[in-house]
């Protein structure tokens, strides 16, 4: 049986074309990093800037175990 | 010339007793007898204000201001100055709130013009300003609105060499920039001369704002290093609506006034974000 957790995933602006039809409940392997992370889901990393997770500042190299909740921002730069 | 005994006295004479819609009393002075009073005396209408507002006689204009604002604070906030860099979406917005809520004296700063493309957001541009500087637009607007607020116009790009010397004095700094170059030039500028920093961008229907003290680490929480950042980001292919840009620069405009009158909850080392195609608001925590 798969050891799977859920997350929960919000991408902003223009990397909402990547945003899974599960986002609210995103199937992940426990300790799959945020890198792997959008690998999978086949963002740039360079689109990646601003990593939140449960409303603080991650890195890519963060490590997710399930139940958190994602955000994740292209940079943003209008005025 | 700052207002003597005499003025304070012409001040009273011109001022009536009212009620606000709650009926709680107050003395008030109306914008054209401000306006007399200057004339007459030779004092620009911002120093009649303050005068006023010392007196407990509160302008007209500010009145449905002070259920939230003290006179004190009012009378501060027309002693303070605010930088605006940038007059385009964030920067349009911002400049129409501070005027009409009383900032003394406003740096404006874009050596920008108008054009077609920017009527959908930026609240200074109509058809007939199609080419028209954004900081004579922005100037001219808010004379129109506020003869009190002292302005200072800078119709060109802030750049290394000129920045201290603008935002020099500073009470607050308000980055309303289109750009991540232009934004770290700023913060740079900014914490070098000790002035404290407001910075949000837009795109789409998304935004985010922070606000920095020079102590802070600032922008590189939401950028990366600056020697990695793209100069531009998501607004180059996703635009920026006009109900999402004037929401941030809302926001911009609160958290400036809470620095000058040193009130409420600032967002130093956070990040509001916010999507409004899902109306989701959350406060990020940066460091």
């Amino acid at each position: 049986m798969s050891n799977k957790a859920s997350i929960t995933l919000k991408l902003f602006a223009t990397l909402g074309k990547f945003m899974p039809v599960s986002a609210d409940n995103y199937r992940i392997e426990p300790g799959t990093s945020v890198r792997d992370l959008i690998a999978g889901l086949k963002i740039p990393e360079e689109k990646a800037k601003l990593i939140f997770i449960d409303g603080i500042k991650g890195e890519l190299d963060s490590t997710l175990n399930g139940g958190e909740r994602i955000g994740i921002f292209p940079p943003v730069g209008g005025g | 010339m700052k207002p003597g005994v005499d003025i304070k006295i012409r001040i009273r004479e011109l001022s009536n007793r009212k009620k606000l819609p709650d009926k709680t009393p107050y003395t008030g002075i109306s914008v054209n007898n401000i306006i007399d009073i200057s004339r007459d005396s030779g004092i620009s209408c911002r120093e009649i204000e303050i005068a006023s507002l010392e007196e407990d006689i509160i302008p007209e204009r500010y009145i449905r201001n002070m259920k939230s604002f003290s006179a004190t604070d009012q009378a501060t906030l027309l002693k303070s100055m605010i930088t605006i860099v940038g007059l385009g979406g964030l920067g349009g917005v911002v400049t129409e709130i501070l005027a009409r809520t009383g900032i003394g004296i406003l740096n404006l700063v874009d050596g920008d013009v108008f054009e077609e493309s920017n009527l959908n957001r930026q609240f200074l541009c109509t058809e007939n300003l199609i080419s028209t500087p954004k900081a004579e637009a922005a100037e001219k607007r808010i004379k129109e609105i506020n003869s009190s607020v002292m302005v200072r116009k800078y119709a060109e790009y802030l750049n290394e060499e000129n920045a201290a010397g603008i935002i020099g004095g500073s009470d607050a700094v308000i980055d309303c920039l289109d750009s991540l170059t232009g934004r770290f030039v700023l913060e740079r500028a900014s914490k070098k001369s000790g002035r404290r920093l407001v910075s949000a961008a837009v795109a789409g229907s998304c935004g985010h704002i922070t606000t920095i003290f020079p102590e802070d680490p600032g922008l590189k929480l939401v950028y990366g290093d600056p020697e990695n950042a793209p100069n531009k980001g998501a607004e180059t292919s996703l635009g920026a609506l006009s109900y999402c840009v004037s929401l941030v620069a809302s926001l911009e405009a609160s958290e400036a006034i809470k620095i000058i009158l040193k009130n409420g909850s600032l967002l130093r080392n956070k990040l509001l974000v916010i999507d409004l195609a899902d109306n989701s608001f959350e406060t990020m925590q940066l460091s």
